[in-house]
């Protein structure tokens, strides 16, 4: 895990050198104006020591500050539109998943039957609309015609449904798919006509044995589902105005405010390291198989 | 011999639906089973024998399974025709099951404890500290030592052959009339083979239950079963007692199935008479007598139809035209009668 | 069930003939993988409808909608800007007075083109690596695997949003962003294929008779692999597909005057409140590619697994 974080840095680094045009190339500024600007940046000195600096403050969390908004540092930029992200990002999540399981088991449970095939359709249509179509189709159908919610910005919790709804869809999908997929595969073993031929009612069968096997591995949806949400969130909040991490790092990439956009994408990609961390702890720990060591007889 | 009939199958016919066409599994077998004794089924794969007992307690796939006619007649009710609630009260407390392959019977992620407990509380209403102990006392029965430690712990943490055990402790919880077990010790090594047998035969003198013996191998049977029914290609062809089937069989596939087994005894100058050929499709069952392919006897009859079935005492019956008065005499191969 | 009575005649009871048994009669005609793949493939309606959609969107893109177009993409119009759908201008005209017909068209064309080459790349080097790190196992297997633990842990995404910040964004360099930073599940399917091939008896067998390592590779390995290869291919080009059009939705794709269903979507966004089939059109054909090749993908994932087998 540090290792890769280590090489991330280090390509946004060696990124940041080749990023066409300098920085502060506005044509007013003299070139000793220039000068004195590279000198405080530390732009002029030679390259390992840049990178050494740099380096050492990545890991203090100092991610240098923003071209375009003088002396702000990025650091603090990212972490005050953070939460705005995440609530929606957490939200999409948890109804997504909710959605997700409830749909892959009535499909798994309603197998080769309409239910089944209409919920897989379902899920198909879910994970190959993108957000930035469906968000736009969900501003048009449920905030400007039918005037249910509004379409931009943030002022209430009522303005995050429609940006949350547009993201969850994926989630719902692609949990509504795995679940029907894990509990299909789970039902068809020998254990299940064993707990079936113990007399226990369906009922039992499915909450006790079928849910507990299938969920397991649902933790390996955790990563793509962060690579997904991280890049939904700069569409979503781009197109419903949401003053999140998103937009701003979109914005910087207009204005090629290039330490906001190396920074931003260092933060995504720990963002990203630690749900992969998550991830493998939590099977580690869900997992008895794992968890407990078989002993021999 | 033993006590008055528990179960009685008639004239069952199981069909599946599959992606290839309709397969006939089970094509009209009929068969009785008495209190106290081991019935074993013999066959190969693909007989049909599995197929059987899975229908007396209803666990075929639900789907694709089509029950073409019969009746299982268990305590009055024909098991074919009652509700799930009842099948429900039936499994466990009545007649119970031990499948094939221990390594995928249990549960990976429950206590093996639990596994046992959770038929006590459905089915007995035990409460928690009773049900436990009942269940420590099963494992014992079962032989597992360390018991209370064990409860505690997951299938994967149990070889093969304790796991079997297990299985068969989860089997005997609320004391079942009938047990039914499919193929108990292929999966595991011979000398584990050897134990579950016993411990089968043992539990069986001790509870006086009637057992249902899956097997396709004679070796097994000899140790364990009263009478024996020989099953090929969805159909009985021969039932009889212990003695009679492998003394004095009368079917020309007991007889292959009898010479075809490698004897401890035998040395190199006896032959090991194998049955050529392999046992016929099921989605296109041949007419007639489903053997004729791999019969030396065969003879024209056999092709076109089923022949009756010959009684030859109170328990033995089989079917094949070499009973018929007007079929030749014939006498069967040299290694009958001295397999031990 | 009985049987029916019939007379039983005494000749019936003579011996039947040897080659009256069909003591090894085979059940069906035997099938090769493939034929019989596609036999299974042909059952799964919804991928037929799908391969047969986008042959027809292919054929649009490239022969009909070009033929049947009367303008350029690039030529505006400004007396006939925002037209609606209409006879005339059938998927109407953009704020440029563009005939949509022909931009959507065009944009499918680079869309494609740039999820085929993308896609051809991630193939290519992930196939590679995976054989490679699969085959030879040993030191180079770990020291490969442990290059792709760590790749595995950059979002791709990101790398792709860097490469374009610091490239001009073309067709060229849009492609290579994409496939250069995906192609690690395909290394990962591959390789793991790899290991299994090598165990089988098969290739033992192979050896045995004195198979050289290049043979082995060539006319064994490789053609077994060759079905989660084709699987993962459709599945890698919707990733691919919608890769670009994120990068051209936050401005880093193609670019004006070009076209590409991204970047269509993106501007027809921006036009929604008044002019909604700007959005509509492009984004329908965008869904559709999208939906058809994960049907599509499904379809042969399914067709190809031989524990389908009956």
């Amino acid at each position: 895990m540090l290792v890769t974080l280590f090489v991330i840095a280090s390509i946004t680094f060696f990124i940041s050198k080749m990023l066409p045009g300098t920085p502060f190339a506005d044509p007013k500024l003299t070139p000793q104006v220039r000068q004195q600007l590279f000198e405080k940046y530390g732009l002029d000195e030679p390259l390992y020591v840049q990178y050494a600096k740099y380096m050492v403050n990545v890991a203090q969390g100092d991610l240098g500050n923003s071209y375009y908004f003088e002396g702000r540092p990025v650091s603090q930029m990212i972490l005050s539109r953070f939460p705005v992200s995440m609530f929606i990002g957490v939200q999409a999540v948890i109804f997504g998943i909710v959605v997700g399981l409830a749909l892959g088991i009535v499909a798994a449970l309603r197998h080769n039957t309409i239910w089944d095939t209409l919920a897989v359709m379902i899920a198909v249509i879910g994970v190959s609309v993108p957000t930035f179509v469906l968000g736009p189709v969900l501003q048009y159908w449920l905030g400007l015609k039918l005037g249910l919610f509004p379409i931009a910005f943030f002022e209430s919790w009522w303005h995050s449904v429609l940006p949350s709804l547009a993201l969850s869809v994926f989630v719902v999908s692609t949990v509504a798919r795995f679940v029907r997929t894990e509990m299909l595969e789970v039902m068809g073993q020998d254990y299940i006509t064993l707990a079936r031929a113990k007399g226990l009612s369906g009922l039992a069968v499915i909450i006790r044995h079928v849910l507990r096997n299938a969920l397991i591995p649902i933790v390996t949806v955790l990563a793509p589902l962060t690579i997904y949400l991280v890049t939904g969130t700069l569409v979503v909040e781009q197109i419903f105005a949401v003053p999140g991490i998103g937009e701003q790092f979109v914005t910087s990439v207009f204005v090629n405010d290039y330490s906001m956009i190396l920074g931003t994408s260092l933060f995504f990609s720990v963002l990203f390291i630690l749900a992969l961390l998550i991830q493998d702890i939590s099977y580690g720990i869900i997992d008895p198989r794992i968890r407990v060591h078989g002993a021999k007889e | 011999m033993h006590g008055q009939s528990l179960l009685e199958v008639r004239d069952l016919q199981i069909s599946f639906s599959t992606y290839a066409g309709e397969v006939q599994a089970v094509r009209g077998v009929s068969f009785d089973l008495r209190r106290g004794e081991t019935l074993a089924i013999v066959g190969e794969s693909g007989s049909g024998k599995s197929v059987t007992a899975k229908s007396i307690m209803r666990l075929n796939p639900e789907a694709n399974t089509i029950v073409q006619g019969g009746e299982i007649l268990f305590e009055g009710e024909d098991i074919l025709k009652l509700s799930q609630k009842r099948m429900q009260d039936i499994r466990g407390p009545r007649i119970a099951m031990v499948f094939q392959d221990p390594m995928t019977s249990l549960d990976p992620t429950m206590k093996i404890g639990r596994q046992i407990t959770e038929s006590l509380k459905e089915h007995l209403g035990l409460s928690g500290q009773r049900a436990k102990e009942r269940a420590i006392e099963l494992l014992t029965l079962v032989g597992i030592p360390h018991p209370e430690e064990r409860i505690k712990q997951y299938p994967h943490q149990f070889s093969g052959g304790m796991r079997q055990r297990v299985v068969i402790a989860i089997a005997l919880a609320c004391d079942p009339q009938i047990l039914i077990a499919d193929e108990p010790s292929t999966a595991l090594d011979v000398t584990i083979q050897a134990q579950i047998l016993e411990l089968l035969r043992e539990l069986q003198e001790q509870l006086g239950m009637s057992v249902i013996l899956i097997t396709h191998d004679l070796g097994v049977v000899a140790h364990t079963a009263h009478r024996v029914a020989v099953m090929y290609a969805g159909k009985i062809v021969e039932t009889g007692t212990l003695r009679e089937i492998f003394y004095n069989p009368q079917m020309p596939y007991t007889w292959g199935l009898l010479s075809s087994i490698p004897l401890p005894t035998a040395d190199r100058s006896q032959d090991l008479i194998p049955i050529p050929g392999s046992p016929p499709d099921m989605s296109d069952p041949p007419e007639g007598c489903p053997f004729t392919a791999r019969c030396p006897y065969a003879m024209r009859v056999c092709s076109t139809e089923f022949p009756e079935y010959t009684t030859f005492s109170a328990e033995h019956k089989a079917a094949c035209w070499l009973h018929h008065p007007m079929a030749p005499n014939v006498e069967p191969p040299v290694r009958i009668g001295d397999a031990r | 069930m009985e049987t029916k009575h019939r007379d039983l005649t005494p000749d019936l009871f003579g011996p039947l003939g040897v080659d009256e048994q069909e003591s090894e009669r085979i059940a069906g005609p035997p099938v090769g993988f493939w034929r019989d793949a596609w036999t299974r493939l042909k059952k799964n309606r919804g991928a037929l409808i799908s391969l047969a959609i986008i042959v027809f969107l292919f054929a649009m893109a490239f022969a009909i909608g070009p033929l049947v177009a009367s303008q350029s993409p690039y030529a505006q119009d400004l007396s006939r800007r925002f037209a609606a759908p209409s006879a005339e201008f059938w998927f109407g005209t953009d704020e440029f007075g563009r005939d949509m017909w022909t931009r959507v068209w065009a944009g499918t064309r680079v869309s494609l083109y740039i999820a085929f080459l993308a896609a051809l790349l991630d193939m290519f080097v992930g196939v590679t690596f995976g054989a490679v790190s699969g085959f030879l196992g040993g030191r180079v297997d770990d020291l490969l695997q442990r290059v792709i633990e760590i790749l595995n842990g950059i979002p791709y995404l990101v790398v792709a949003i860097l490469a374009m910040v610091v490239f001009e964004p073309g067709i060229i360099t849009i492609s290579i962003a994409i496939g250069i930073t995906g192609w690690t599940y395909m290394a990962r399917i591959v390789r793991g294929r790899m290991l299994q091939l090598k165990d089988q008896e098969f290739t033992l067998a192979s050896r045995s008779l004195g198979a050289s390592r290049s043979r082995l590779v060539w006319k064994h390995l490789i053609p077994n692999s060759l079905g989660p290869i084709i699987v993962n291919l459709m599945f890698t080009i919707p990733s691919a597909i919608f890769a670009e059009a994120f990068l051209s939705f936050i401005g880093l794709g193609i670019q004006v005057p070009e076209a590409s269903l991204g970047s269509l979507i993106s501007d027809g966004a921006q036009q929604l409140r008044f002019h909604p089939y700007l959005l509509w059109l492009p984004s329908a054909v965008f869904c559709l590619i999208m939906i058809c090749f994960n049907l599509l993908g499904d379809g042969l994932r399914d067709a190809l697994d031989p524990k389908m087998r009956k």
